[in-house]
């Protein structure tokens, strides 16, 4: 019996309007019998419609039952699509122009060969770190298509095809990870943590869920400002263990702020199980607890991730409220070059979901019905795109890294007097001991 | 739950606060149990507070509105008055934190909601990472977000947001991204009876971040001019309010919109056999402890220097004057391990080496946390700063 028919028997019993009861309380009790009989001997249906006057919870009622909330409806995965690409409910297809439907392939594509040979390079030492977005390639594609250029993008770091799909080039890719003088932060940051305001996309940093309030402060800029626009984060299910995720989906409801926070649940936070994160409904049951529009969605479904982020913006946009979509998929590669996922999970639970759950062939099925894509267009693009990897690659690797006075600059606006002797001081050593401070890789001065 | 009761303790202390503000500190001053002779019976007998308009408009840094009228404001009306331009020049200006919709613990948003509207001076949750984050977020889209605090005391939830997240900000996007319309007030410094959490003075946890400027006033001319110059900054910066003055301090201080510079410290009186230097509300015990340093060794001739910016500091000032001077003492209410006065002593030792004629001294709070019964016996006072300037003198 569903929880919600149960509600009904129950309150029907009471003499109480099942509407009424669900419309005020998310939550349901399971435990049917015991509750019914309670109800039946102990409770007058007229004690329990009075209204609490507590102005922390100016919706509730008395209830004279000792009911502790223990069991919680799970919260349903909406999908558009079967995992052979095939829509179960033609209603559901947003039925985007093929032109829109090809780009968020061949981005898909992109990324994966993207991804492949930039594994391979740090594995022989030609980066320092990477880190692989196999599996998640339909929650980039699928939410960065229902977006506009005027949406805030925060990522966290497994977020590429966001970028992508907005038209960062593979060079702009391979300059940030090869750190070299083209690169936007000027070689700073750790490969992967990418940025430019030109696609609206904030620079990634490595503090985890740190980016989920800004996204809520720059989701009520959006608002103040009046622009059509809203700010949309993304975080992993691990991240939302943080306090920052507290804070922020708190401020965001409370200052009614239109951004959208898209949690990529793909069951592992680098070694760590899901189970050992929480022991709630994941992350898509705390959207309720913060008052904000909640929905789970497949993640490697593409058109799935496309309908629930469409609308989110418009209710974000329209309504000026936070919503919360929960993704779920599953990380099919390393968490990053730093760690081998062989040593906490099976080879085989990897294989599976790289077999018979790849967001990529589920989406090419879909295509291919529709006769928008063939395996001679697979084989072709793939071709040329790793090419055109492989050429940006060797660009990137040739370019000379950024000038040294680049360590120096941007801490502020402007040097303050102690960076600049600092720098001054750095200069002497480096003339002092040219042999130990080998600047031929560094660009001269930008000045 | 702690943190709950902590809020509601801070708001009960308000009411207290602001009566007690005027009574500790004129007990911290001149009443008694009586103090050594020679301390000033309050912050408003201190010379370096502009009681005149003709005073508050001598100081050359305010040459810019020298035709400017003048009124009479105490420090947390001298921040209301900032943050009231702040708004009225500055339409993608707001202002948010715990309790300021309603006017603020310590009053100093009062009339601002009203004013300007709801939307833009707000009260946020009781949450302090997620305040600087947000601001963080809005100055990343090229807002001016102005963050309250409550209590200095409780701004280390929010350090991962401003050590690793606003102070990182430019620097790691290559200059693409900057967050320099934040500021972050917050009330510091002891108030007589605030013990662990409402008297930390945290400003060196902060000044070992690049990326950040910290500020501290003494006053409500400084205040006001410091306070607009911070927010109109380009980059992130704290600043760090005197509590024990919000009240007890009360100047002339000019009605047109003016700016103090960030960076620079400011000569308050000059002298040259003694440089010292303090910032905050610890400038008002240094006046005390000069006065009676002079009983003791009369004709004593002291430079006392408001550093004003903790980060970034001006070295430079401070260098010219123990240069002339040869001797320097700092002092705040900061425990002294990692207090910010070792950094100044090693600079100036490192800058001074042959000009200094006696070891540098600190006089600091000392290396336990802030108490409640033994703030008179913590504190840096003025008979601890007049004691270390005799050491000094007679090395």
């Amino acid at each position: 019996m569903s929880i919600l028919r149960a509600i009904a028997r129950k309150t029907s019993v009471c003499g109480l309007s099942a509407a009424n009861t669900v419309g005020r309380s998310f939550y349901a009790t399971p435990s049917f019998t015991s509750a019914t009989i309670r109800c039946l001997s102990t409770t007058s249906p007229k004690a329990m419609s009075i209204p609490t006057n507590f102005p922390g919870a100016v919706t509730s009622l008395y209830t004279e039952k000792l009911d502790f909330i223990k069991e919680y409806e799970t919260i349903p995965t909406y999908r558009v699509m079967d995992i052979h690409g095939a829509v179960i409910d033609e209603a559901h297809d947003p039925k985007l122009d093929s032109e829109t439907l090809r780009k968020m392939y061949t981005c898909m594509l992109t990324l994966n060969s993207m991804d492949g040979i930039m594994y391979e390079a740090q594995r022989q030492g030609r980066v320092s770190f990477y880190m692989t977005n196999y599996g998640e390639e339909a929650t980039h594609m699928g939410s960065a298509a229902a977006l506009t250029n005027d949406d805030v993008v925060y990522g966290q770091y497994r977020e590429a095809g966001v970028l992508l799909y907005r038209g960062f080039t593979l060079d702009e890719f391979m300059n940030q990870c090869y750190a070299n003088e083209l690169d936007y932060g000027k070689g700073r940051q750790m490969p992967v943590h990418y940025g430019t305001p030109k696609y609206n996309f904030q620079t990634i940093s490595s503090p985890l869920g740190t980016q989920l309030p800004h996204a809520a402060g720059s989701a009520y800029a959006l608002k103040l400002a009046g622009k059509k626009a809203c700010a949309i984060c993304y975080f992993g299910e691990g991240a939302a263990s943080e306090g920052d995720f507290h804070a922020a989906l708190n401020m965001a409801a409370t200052t009614e702020s239109p951004v959208i926070y898209l949690c990529r649940n793909n069951g592992y936070a680098i070694s760590t199980p899901a189970k050992e994160q929480y022991r709630g409904d994941g992350i898509a049951s705390r959207g309720h607890g913060y008052g904000m529009a909640t929905i789970r969605v497949d993640g490697n479904d593409i058109l799935a991730v496309y309908n629930a982020v469409k609308e989110a913006r418009r209710m974000a946009i329209e309504e000026e409220r936070p919503v919360l979509i929960e993704a779920m998929t599953y990380r099919v590669g390393h968490h990053s070059t730093s760690d081998d996922s062989s040593a906490y999970r099976s080879k085989q639970e990897v294989a599976e979901w790289q077999q018979n759950h790849s967001p990529m062939v589920r989406f090419r099925k879909y295509l291919e019905a529709r006769s928008l894509w063939s395996e001679e267009e697979e084989q072709a693009f793939k071709k040329d795109i790793r090419t055109k990897i492989l050429k940006s690659f060797a660009a990137a690797e040739k370019v000379r890294k950024p000038p040294i006075e680049d360590l120096f600059t941007d801490v502020y606006d402007e040097m303050p007097p102690n960076l600049i002797e600092q720098k001054a001081e750095l200069d002497r050593i480096m003339k002092k001991y040219p042999e130990f401070y080998d600047q031929n890789p560094h660009a001269p001065s930008r000045q | 739950m702690f943190r709950h009761l902590a809020a509601k303790i801070c708001t009960n202390s308000i009411v207290c606060t602001n009566k007690c503000v005027v009574r500790s500190a004129s007990r911290f001053y001149a009443s008694g149990p009586p103090p050594a002779g020679g301390f000033l019976p309050g912050v408003n007998e201190s010379k370096f507070i502009m009681d005149t308009k003709e005073k508050a408009l001598a100081n050359p840094e305010l040459a810019a509105v020298k035709n400017s009228e003048t009124k009479k404001l105490n420090l947390y009306q001298a921040v209301n008055e900032a943050l009231s331009t702040a708004l009225a020049t500055d339409d993608k200006a707001v202002v948010f934190g715990e309790d300021v919709g309603f006017g603020g613990v310590f009053r100093c948003t009062m009339g601002l909601a009203e004013k300007y509207g709801k939307h833009r001076v707000f009260n946020a949750p009781l949450t302090e990472q997620g305040i600087a984050g947000f601001g963080i977020g809005m100055a990343a889209v090229g807002h001016t977000a102005i963050a309250e605090i409550q209590f200095a005391d409780y701004v280390f939830p929010a350090f991962d947001q401003i050590v690793n997240e606003a102070a990182k900000y430019r620097y790691r996007s290559g200059g693409q991204f900057d967050v320099g319309g934040l500021t972050l007030r917050m009330p510091c410094m002891a108030v007589g009876h605030g013990a662990h959490y409402h008297s930390q003075s945290p400003e060196s946890q902060f000044v070992h971040t690049p990326g950040i400027k910290v500020v501290i006033p003494r006053s409500p001319i400084q205040t006001k001019g410091l306070l607009l110059a911070a927010i109109r900054d380009k980059n992130p910066v704290l600043f760090m309010e005197p509590k024990i003055l919000y009240r007890a301090a009360v100047e002339q201080v000019p009605v047109d919109d003016y700016v103090l510079p960030l960076g620079k410290a400011e000569v308050i009186q000059e002298g040259t056999d003694l440089t010292v230097i303090g910032w905050g509300s610890q400038l008002y015990a240094l006046e005390n402890a000069i006065m009676l340093a002079q009983k003791n060794m009369p004709g004593l001739s002291v430079e006392l220097i408001d550093l004003r910016s903790i980060l970034p500091w001006d070295a430079e000032t401070i260098v010219k004057s123990v240069n002339k001077t040869g001797r320097l003492l700092i002092s705040h209410e900061a425990p002294q391990t990692g207090g910010f006065a070792s950094e100044i002593a090693a600079t100036i030792q490192d800058k001074c080496f042959l000009r200094l004629e006696a070891p540098i001294q600190r006089v600091c709070g000392w290396d336990t946390p802030f108490p409640l019964i033994f703030e008179k016996f913590y504190v840096p006072s003025a008979i601890r700063c007049a004691d270390a300037m005799e050491r000094i003198m007679k090395y």
